[in-house]
């Protein structure tokens, strides 16, 4: 049995809300750079310079990258030897949450209720998914979500004869939907199977992998790179203004379904796809 | 084309902006987003006056992130478009000279837009920093309750941006797109 304080862990989610709205990781750095090199219009190159000299700004004179600071979505990998001490684990993360955004300089931008819309003025409360795992460590990722993207997400709910070509159409629709307003180049991240909830839950989480990395699986790897080649070919482009780049990658995660049912789900991200990961 | 137009506009200088035209605006705009278009209309309703004038002013979809000290703004790039589009016509017909955001217009803005000789302008989406950069002071002048949506009377300095719908109703997603289609 390891000790853990919430101290700690709040403190942990302040700095990775601040950190990740100022620096991305380095897999989207590196695929800013191929991106500014492959794009075919000089309108679509002039905007990637802009929003590489943005990511340098914005890290050097600690302005966010974006104005929408985001929703703070938490993932937490909870070792099931770990034992949390000094109060509730939710509440430690909601005030690391709150310290992050208040002291961090961030925007606040979730309201109490989807309807009455009064603004809760620290953003809080987070959207919180705890996974009880093996071991005695908490891995944490933070990935604020912006919400131009956000809104431009799909859930289809297709049958099995549509197999994968069907999934394929639903990708190609919610990225041509989405087109300028999810701030193009855009991440994609794709569920496939499981359950209604389950399958936005994996296109959520696909979008904190490494944008480097390939899915295991090589029927999905192989998705992937069509996907992000047919995207490519929309004619999108960067800031939706016409070109080859409109999206930096597509991360799928696929999961055990019914007999009945083939659910897709894509959530589509802007190119500030922000997620920072610590281990406690 | 590149152009450096002054804020606020005249129809005789919007007239001469093409879709696609790279455009550095210098001058005072104003921000609204979603509150504070909501809470304009409401304000039309009751007959009463908008907190600025219409004529030739350009409206800047944000709501900036809290300035740190020193400075007059935080992160500053444009939001959605399309969630104003609700209220944009009457706006239009009663004088908004050009709006500045992202992503698509409805039909009946695109119509209001031509109908007015106005502009559509499309900023950098996810470029706060860098756009921030180009605003010189910032002030609420309305609705200071709704916070990072409250209206901000904003000096600009080369604030770049591109020409999506123009006053003949050419819009550059539609046309941009195809230009670079696979399809
Ligand atoms: S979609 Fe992304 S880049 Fe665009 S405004 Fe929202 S957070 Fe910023």
């Amino acid at each position: 049995m390891r000790h853990i304080t919430t101290k700690e862990i709040t403190r942990t989610i302040k700095q990775m809300c601040i950190e990740a709205n100022h620096t991305l990781s380095p897999d989207m750095k590196s695929v800013f750079e191929t991106a500014v090199k492959e794009e075919a219009s000089p309108l679509g190159k002039k905007i990637l310079n802009q929003l590489e000299e943005n990511l340098r700004i914005a890290e050097e004179d600690m302005i966010p990258i974006c104005q929408d600071t985001g929703m703070a979505v938490v993932f937490m990998k909870v070792g099931q030897d770990v034992h949390i001490e000094g109060g509730g684990l939710t509440d430690a993360v909601n005030q690391g949450v709150r310290e992050g955004y208040t002291e961090g300089f961030l925007r606040k931008s979730v309201v109490s209720d989807p309807i009455e819309r009064v603004n809760t003025k620290d953003n809080t409360p987070a959207v919180i998914h705890y996974e009880i795992v093996d071991g005695d460590q908490l891995e944490i990722t933070v990935a604020p979500k912006g919400f131009g993207s956000e809104n431009m997400s799909r859930i289809f709910m297709l049958k099995p004869a549509d197999g994968i070509e069907g999934v394929k159409d639903a990708i190609l629709t919610a990225v041509k939907d989405a087109g300028p307003n999810a701030c193009p180049p855009m991440v994609v991240g794709v569920g496939i199977g499981g359950t209604f909830e389950k399958c936005a839950f994996m296109a959520k989480h696909a979008l904190t992998r490494n944008l480097k990395e390939t899915s295991p699986i090589p029927y999905v790897r192989d998705l992937e790179k069509e996907m992000l080649h047919k995207i490519n070919g929309l004619g999108i482009g960067p800031g939706g203004l016409g070109g080859t780049v409109t999206a930096l990658a597509v991360n799928i995660e696929t999961y055990p379904t019914h007999i009945a049912g083939l659910p897709v789900a894509v959530n589509i991200c802007c190119h500030v796809n922000r997620h920072v990961h610590r281990v406690i | 084309m590149e152009r450096y137009i002054e804020a606020p506009v005249s129809r005789e200088e919007i007239k001469k902006l093409k879709a696609g035209d790279y455009v550095y605006i210098t001058g005072t705009i104003y921000t609204a987003r979603d509150a504070a278009h909501k809470r304009m209309q409401e304000t039309l309703d009751r007959g009463e006056e908008l907190p600025f004038s219409l004529q030739g002013n350009m409206i800047y979809y944000m709501g900036p992130s809290p300035a740190r000290e020193g400075r007059p703004i935080g992160s500053a790039g444009p939001t959605t478009a399309s969630r104003m589009d609700k209220y944009t016509p009457a706006l239009l017909d009663l004088g908004l000279g050009a709006m500045i955001g992202k992503g698509k217009r409805s039909k009946a803005v695109i119509d209001a837009i031509v109908r007015n000789g106005s502009v559509y302008f499309a900023a950098v989406g996810g470029a706060g920093a860098i756009l921030s950069k180009c605003i010189h002071s910032s002030e609420i002048i309305a609705y200071e309750d709704l916070g990072t949506e409250a209206v901000r009377r904003l000096e600009v300095k080369d604030l770049p941006v591109v020409v999506v719908i123009d006053s003949n109703g050419s819009n550059l997603y539609e046309t941009a797109v195809l230009e670079y289609s696979r399809q």
